[in-house]
């Protein structure tokens, strides 16, 4: 009985909600686009993927096995050629200008060594100030040298009457992401942090224009209680972010290949208990705000932040300082991130990550019964 | 559930509003001091003051929106801090802000209200039409609150303020920045409520206003100054003929009566300078006085006097102490 009372008061809140949602054309197109043109935008600016690594060679050898070997470089797609090098100090001009990431010194007697069967040492040099690109270079580097050594050891036995023989051969086999594409491991982190903005930042300015109206004061003044006025304001909003949600997860499969693997009610699980911690997170932040541009700023700071920073979106988690792996908690983007690449990559079920699903829910309930309780006390000592 | 709530004196008392020893201190600042007064069932009750003397803090914890730091209120016979709940069924508040949704239409308000305050549907369609017929809104149940002269917010926000017929409604500055037509047919919409049994309680810093009410109560500092009905009040207060006249030179005029010992009172009135003299004094005297200075006077005439000089007075007696 007591509960008819309650949805009959609910009710129209959340029709009046959804009116003013509606009738704010403006508004409405940013909540539902924006979060699909973020994904595009981020998707693609945001990239790991180190391609055509310009690569110089300095050739002090000049024979047609040095000029195969360069070749065998430059197939590929990792890498394309910076021009040819005509003395040792051009190495300098063109790693400094950039025209280089790398470069590599073919020595003189190339081609004589190895044919004689010698070891034939050879200098590369790397251009280090963005490390992460040199580093995946070198890595690239060193696989096309060692491909190459292989097929000379290959030669060389099969010259002297053996069989071709490598001692411990490496089979790599890559699961949930074969091409090792970023965008598959990027993505899931992107809709967290794109759901997270627009959820925080749509349920602050409602609440915190009610203030500034003095609609809040004649809600307080109703027979709503302070989890009705609550509910009323919030489930209007997580159905607006869940229909952005379709949108983004939509935009990261067409534009990314993004998979959904395991089972869209998972998936929807954890989006709806993510979308409910955020939504409480905008909540708290329209208690304290009295205005919209404060709660703009309270909003997207701490959303934008602790997302991109400490949520291992960008930064793994695992290589913080202690203190700030301890910090990472706070943001609810860190779980759901767990969460999104176990079912959208890996096909997993809740029994991979109902810890996660645990700490959302806990989340949401903390910062809307945080909410409830402060919004209950200021309404009863202003 | 409102109905097995119990009232502090048990029974329904003849006043609708029952306030003693009040107050509220903001930190160190004393918002309102001790205050102490009654309004009677279906009285228009008026809160006079200039602004920032207290009124819109007495009013708000009289609904259970500011808690007091001492005192007790009793509303329609209900504890403010003890019974919040009991209370807002059965008040209805309207601030100057008319806080409306203004990106929704004029029904889509009412209807909101209505279906807050937990009216059935049949009720909500009958108090729809009440409203808006009360507030000349006949013909735009579909304009956007937003695009509505001040007017006819002002009015629908009373309406929706009383959606659920409360017995006592309270209004804070209702007037404010409204035309002068409004204001007075807002008056005439208390008055019905009146009529009906209504208590109205309503600040307002429009002396003119205050001339509507059955009793006011004036306030400054936080402490009421004086109380009666408009004419008590200016029986008690005023205890001068009052004359206005227009001269030629006001500035000068003002100078030269405030020279004058037996002038009292002497004032820029619009155009008119007002000037109060004893029972035993006639007006010759004021014309001897400007004329011997070169002021000449076009007319001059004996007023009634308004609440307006009873504010000053009350004002200058406060000064003075």
């Amino acid at each position: 009985m007591r509960l008819r009372e309650n949805a009959a008061r609910i009710r129209p809140v959340i029709v009046k909600e959804f009116r003013q949602i509606r009738r704010d054309k403006v508004s409405l197109a940013i909540l539902l686009l924006i979060p699909a043109f973020l994904m595009f935008m981020i998707g693609y600016a945001l990239n790991f993927d180190v391609k055509h690594v310009k690569l110089a060679f300095y050739d002090l050898d000049k024979t047609s096995a040095s000029r195969e070997f360069q070749r065998t470089f430059l197939n590929s797609e990792y890498f394309e050629s910076a021009g040819p090098l005509g003395a040792y100090r051009d190495i300098d001009a063109m790693l400094g200008s950039g025209a280089a990431r790398a470069v590599i010194v073919i020595p003189p007697d190339f081609a004589k060594d190895l044919l004689a069967d010698k070891n034939v040492p050879l200098q590369v040099i790397i251009d280090g100030a963005d490390s992460n690109t040199g580093t995946i270079a070198l890595g690239y580097i060193t696989s096309v040298i060692q491909t190459y050594s292989s097929k000379l050891t290959a030669d060389f036995l099969d010259k002297n009457g053996m069989l071709p023989y490598q001692p411990v051969e490496l089979r790599p086999n890559i699961w949930y992401n074969p091409e090792l594409a970023s965008p598959k491991f990027l993505v899931p982190g992107f809709i967290g942090f794109i759901l997270m903005l627009s959820a925080v930042v749509s349920t602050a300015l409602s609440v915190v224009r009610e203030k500034e109206h003095g609609t809040m004061e004649q809600l307080t003044l109703s027979p709503l209680n302070t989890l009705e006025i609550i509910i009323g304001k919030t489930v209007p909003h997580l159905v607006n972010s869940l229909t952005s949600s379709v949108f983004v997860l939509l935009m990261a499969r067409w534009l990314f290949g993004v998979p959904i693997r395991g089972e869209i009610i998972w998936l929807y699980s954890g989006i709806m208990l993510f979308l409910l911690a955020a939504l409480g997170q905008g909540m708290l932040i329209s208690v304290f705000a009295n205005t919209q541009e404060v709660a703009f700023m309270m909003s997207v700071l701490s959303s934008i932040l602790p997302t991109f920073l400490l949520s291992g979106l960008v930064f793994p988690i695992k290589s913080m300082p202690l203190a700030l792996q301890v910090l990472s908690n706070v943001t609810p983007t860190k779980f759901f991130i767990i969460i999104l690449r176990d079912v959208m990559l890996k096909g997993l079920g809740p029994w991979a990550f109902w810890r996660e699903l645990v700490y959302l829910a806990a989340f949401a309930a903390v910062t809307l019964g945080f909410s409830a309780v402060k919004m209950a006390r200021q309404r009863n000592a202003a | 559930m409102g109905d097995n709530r119990s009232r502090v004196n048990g029974a329904r008392s003849d006043y609708a509003i029952e306030v003693r020893g009040l107050s509220k201190l903001f930190g160190g600042f004393t918002a309102v001091d001790s205050v102490n007064f009654n309004v009677p069932r279906g009285e228009v009750f008026g809160f006079l003051g200039p602004n920032g003397a207290g009124k819109s803090t007495t009013i708000r914890m009289l609904c259970g929106l500011v808690e007091p730091t001492s005192g007790t209120a009793l509303v329609d016979g209900f504890d403010v801090v003890a019974d919040p709940e009991a209370i807002r069924t059965r008040i209805g508040y309207m601030s100057q802000k008319f806080s409306l949704y203004e990106d929704l239409t004029v029904e889509e308000n009412i209807r909101f209200f209505g279906g807050v305050y937990g009216l059935s549907g049949a009720r909500v369609r009958e108090r729809l039409k009440w409203v808006v017929g009360m507030a000349g809104l006949d013909g735009k149940e579909t304009r956007l609150t937003g695009t509505l002269s001040g007017g006819w917010r002002q009015r629908l926000a009373l309406g929706c303020a009383i959606i659920h017929e409360p017995g006592i409604v309270f209004l804070d500055e209702p007037t404010a920045g409204v035309d002068p037509v409004s204001r007075r047919n807002f008056w005439d919409l208390i008055g019905g409520l009146s009529e009906n049994g209504v208590t109205t309680m309503v600040t307002t810093h429009y002396l003119d206003e205050a001339e509507y009410c059955n009793n006011i109560v004036m306030i400054n500092d936080g402490r009421i100054m004086a109380e009666g009905s408009p004419k008590e009040l200016k029986e008690r207060h005023v205890s001068y003929d009052l004359y206005e006249l227009l001269v030629d030179d006001p500035a000068k005029g003002i100078d030269v009566l405030r020279a004058q010992p037996w002038a009292k009172e002497v004032s820029l009135f619009g155009t008119y300078l007002r000037v109060g003299l004893e029972d035993s004094l006639g007006a010759e005297l004021v014309k001897g006085a400007l004329e011997k200075n070169g002021v000449a006077i076009t007319r001059m005439g004996r007023v009634s006097p308004s609440l307006e000089d009873v504010f000053i007075r009350v004002l200058g007696e406060e000064g003075v102490r």
